[in-house]
């Protein structure tokens, strides 16, 4: 084949993926916000359930990597602020790099390889198992049953975690602030927060929620597009997390680009 | 490709004796046509045994009974209604009358059996939690699975796993009951006891059953009629006793267990499975 038909086909199927993605999330956002509004009841007992694996199961792994990357990120900077003579400048440069990026894409990294992977393998096991032809047999519509539950638990998660995240990371900084810049914690908060605008905060949470919704759907998209055999399984989960990293980086890139690019100061 | 799928009214005038009655139906895969234009009648009550080879397209005939797979063509009427023609509620309507037991089981592994039973109580009725245990009971208790209810599927064997798969399709007390090779895998002393659970419905309950199956023995016992499918036609259609006495020489072939001839080019054998000719010959 040319290089310029591969090149097309490549672009179509990416584009038909994409459009599937926004089918997939369209129809679990209608069934969490609209059905109920027809009279067609939510469970959120599964979404209780959903919130917890995705979002209180990964508290004691998002602590530890944001605490560190907070760390990392006071060591780097604080190489370059000292030259300047601006070494207090410091807590500023953790908190602003925590917030407006490192927070919402070092939990969504998390949040793939946890959860994201997980959702296609469940699905995908279902799937090879005839559970998902099971469920339509049943007048039970998967995206209704499987997706949304998983869509709501994510879209409240995910910007608690990042929350999280983004103290833990002050918290990391302040390590080092506290123990080679001279700062004592209340110094260190002290700067923090004056350096934080609710901007970056906000920024910071929306993206989380679109990193969120992009991990849910490619998650439950590669389950209900596996092939049969439990082989196929372990492809899917693979190209979930491939997939959903390289989305929400282009995400990411797009958010922040509308956010401090466009907008106006 | 014309389709057939006009606009007729919903409901056919002889809906009284009729459970399932298909027309002209033709299913294709993308482009491969699996069904070539199948037509019978299932009149209510009745058992209906729908045997066939690998490639026959009888697991493609099943899926389109039960809505799974929409035909390219022809028409599907269930209870008097034009399936194809209806809308997606009218549609899982039907769904709820109707009961379907996978080959594996396709038991939900994250629930448990009894909760397996559950699902469609809770999710399609409003019935108290109080009600519901019991009917899951009365279910298990059905299918010979009392006092099964807390165990998780990966437990059961898979003589259990088909019972339970049973008990959930019964759960909602379907007109209709459909099987898909229920005897596959089981050891011949299992699967008898699953064909006798299978008339026990049958007499108990009056249900119209399908049952998709290549055991010749189950067959003959179940059956009140007979549907031999071959490469996506069907190639005999009659009580037990019609095709046991047919002389068509493919009925023959399936019933008296005659091999096919020894084919060792892939191609050859896959035209031999699905009545195809390759696109190219080597």
């Amino acid at each position: 084949m040319p290089l310029t038909a591969s090149i097309g086909e490549a672009t179509i199927n990416g584009l038909a993926y994409i459009g599937g993605l926004a089918r997939l999330t369209g129809g679990a956002a209608s069934a969490v916000f609209i059905e109920p509004l027809r009279g067609r009841q939510f469970r959120f007992s599964r979404a209780v359930h959903q919130a917890m694996a995705i979002g209180v199961e990964a508290l004691p792994i998002v602590s530890l990597i944001s605490f560190f990357v907070g760390t990392i990120l006071a060591l780097q900077g604080a190489y370059e602020l000292r030259t300047l003579g601006a070494l207090q400048l410091v807590a500023s440069a953790v908190a602003i790099s925590m917030t407006r990026e490192l927070g919402p894409l070092m939990t969504a990294i998390v949040i793939i390889g946890r959860s994201g992977s997980s959702f296609a393998a469940e699905i995908g096991t279902m799937k090879v198992n005839e559970e998902i032809d099971a469920l339509e047999t049943m007048a039970l519509e998967p995206v209704n049953f499987l997706v949304a539950p998983k869509f709501l638990a994510m879209i409240l998660m995910a910007p608690l975690l990042t929350t999280w995240a983004d103290f833990m990371g002050v918290l990391g900084g302040a390590l080092f602030g506290v123990s080679n810049a001279g700062f004592t914690l209340g110094t260190y908060f002290t700067a923090t927060l004056k350096a934080l605008v609710l901007r970056d905060i906000v920024t910071g949470l929306i993206k989380s929620v679109m990193f969120g919704i992009v991990i849910t759907a490619v998650g439950c998209q590669e389950g209900f597009l596996t092939g049969l055999g439990s082989e196929q399984v372990g492809r899917s989960t693979t190209s979930a997390v491939v997939k959903s990293i390289f989305l929400v980086v282009i995400v990411d890139l797009i958010f922040t680009a509308i956010f401090y690019f466009t907008a106006p100061r | 490709m014309t389709t057939d799928l006009t606009p007729k009214s919903e409901s056919s005038p002889e809906t009284a004796e009729v459970a399932i009655d298909v027309k002209n139906l033709r299913v294709k895969y993308g482009e491969r046509e699996i069904l070539h234009g199948i037509n019978f009648e299932i009149n209510a009550g009745e058992t209906l045994v729908i045997l066939g080879g690998s490639g026959s397209g009888k697991s493609t005939l099943l899926r389109t009974l039960v809505g799974l797979e929409l035909p390219s063509s022809g028409e599907l009427w269930i209870r008097g209604q034009n399936f194809g023609a209806l809308s997606e509620e009218k549609r899982d309507e039907i769904r709820k009358k109707v009961g379907m037991s996978f080959q594996g089981g396709a038991l939900f592994g994250s629930l448990s059996v009894g909760d397996n039973v559950a699902l469609p109580l809770r999710e399609h009725t409003r019935l108290d939690e109080s009600t519901i245990e019991i009917v899951v009971r009365l279910k298990l208790d059905q299918v010979g699975l009392s006092g099964f209810e807390n165990y998780m599927p990966a437990q059961l064997s898979g003589g259990m796993k088909k019972r339970a798969a049973i008990a959930r399709a019964l759960a909602m007390d379907p007109e209709i009951l459909f099987f898909d090779e229920p005897s596959a895998g089981l050891d011949p002393i299992i699967a008898a006891g699953l064909d006798e659970l299978i008339l026990k419905l049958k007499k108990a309950f009056r249900m119209t059953i399908v049952v998709v199956t290549h055991e010749l023995a189950s067959a003959y016992l179940i059956a009140d009629r007979m549907i031999l499918l071959d490469k996506g036609v069907i190639v005999a259609n009659g009580t037990v006793a019609e095709l046991r006495a047919s002389q068509q020489p493919r009925v023959r072939q399936f019933l008296d267990r005659v091999p096919e001839p020894e084919i060792s080019e892939e191609l050859d054998y896959l035209q031999m499975l699905t009545g195809e000719t390759p696109p190219l010959r080597r």
